[in-house]
């Protein structure tokens, strides 16, 4: 079993700001984990993981594929771009953390050139409102059917993956994500597989697998 | 911010299609890194770097005179300078401007925000 990161610099204090790794991350990181030789075949040279809040995730990635990628992340919260690049050091991972809303900033320049993407949307059913009301609520709150982030994701995910490369996205039951998967194979061509699913508490929590063929 | 991301972000303001890449370097602080040299990792990388850009943005930073083009035997002493280049001047300050809009993206504590204002989205 590949260790969980490093997060014991993060305190109480950063958690006020960013997400603290829960069931859903770690649904997310067995995933990869599951998924690890599939990954390493690819070769990954460009991994990016939207909304990277503690960092917790890409920073377990890079256990799987190694120094030869460049591990990119965004998250529209300052202070997570901020703590993403300190779980890197802690860590001894390189971390290329930007300051975005989504991805904005990274396309068309990098059209077809991630290997592997990464995203544990806010999920949760709001309103619409609370979706940016702070800081940490962007972490959590997900609007209308907690789809209102993922669905603005969606078109921008076969414009940036690589061919072959994949997408992984950790959705609850709430998000409807047979929808997902149909937008994602009827609109965009996606191959779509699910890799985990969990129960957790009241969460039916799932992580998708969708690669451009 | 090290420059392999440079060279991967771009002005993204509503509209803003022309001279929308590279972003222009201005008022920049730099630390030197230090990364192990890999060549493989640096060729393999080759394909996914806009080189044009790169040289561009090197050459008028005065760290390097990169080729316009790509040259397509890579010797070892140039492998060694893109190095250099990619992975370890890291950009601690500083900001990014768009020569099409003047967009002006800052850098702060090694990250670039590029952030936009609703109006501008």
């Amino acid at each position: 079993m590949l260790p969980t990161p490093d997060l014991s610099h993060l305190t109480s204090k950063d958690y006020r700001n960013v997400y603290e790794p829960a069931e859903d991350t770690f649904l997310l990181l067995d995933s990869l984990e599951e998924d690890q030789e599939y990954i390493k075949q690819l070769k990954p040279k460009i991994c990016l993981e939207i909304g990277s809040g503690s960092g917790c995730v890409i920073t377990f990635l890079e256990q799987i594929v190694g120094k030869n990628s460049v591990y990119l992340t965004t998250d529209i919260n300052p202070e997570a771009a901020k703590i993403t690049q300190r779980t890197g050091k802690q860590n001894k991972v390189k971390i290329d953390a930007i300051n975005t809303d989504l991805v904005n900033g990274l396309l068309p320049r990098l059209e077809n050139s991630v290997d592997i993407i990464c995203f544990n949307p806010p999920y949760v059913v709001t309103e619409t409102e609370d979706i940016n009301s702070s800081l940490i609520a962007a972490s959590w709150a997900g609007g209308i059917n907690g789809r209102e982030v993922t669905d603005r994701i969606l078109p921008f995910i076969p414009k940036l993956l690589s061919p072959g490369g994949s997408f992984y996205l950790l959705l609850i039951q709430d998000n409807k994500p047979q929808e997902i998967v149909d937008i994602m194979e009827s609109q965009y061509n996606l191959k779509y597989q699910l890799v985990k699913k969990r129960r957790a508490g009241r969460e039916q929590q799932y992580v998708l697998k969708f690669s451009k063929i | 911010m090290r420059l392999i991301t440079h060279n991967m972000l771009q002005c993204h303001v509503k509209g803003c299609n022309k001279d929308n890449f590279p972003l222009k370097l201005e008022e920049i602080e730099i630390e030197e890194l230090e990364a192990e040299f890999n060549a493989d990792f640096i060729k393999s990388m080759l394909n996914r770097l806009d080189w044009k850009a790169l040289a561009q943005t090197t050459f008028s930073l005065g760290i390097a005179q990169l080729p316009e083009e790509m040259p397509e035997e890579l010797n070892d002493e140039m492998l060694q300078q893109l190095h250099h280049i990619l992975l370890e001047v890291d950009i601690t300050s500083g900001r990014m401007v768009c020569q099409g809009c003047n967009h002006v993206y800052p850098i702060r504590d090694g990250i670039p925000n590029m952030l936009l204002t609703e109006s501008e989205v």
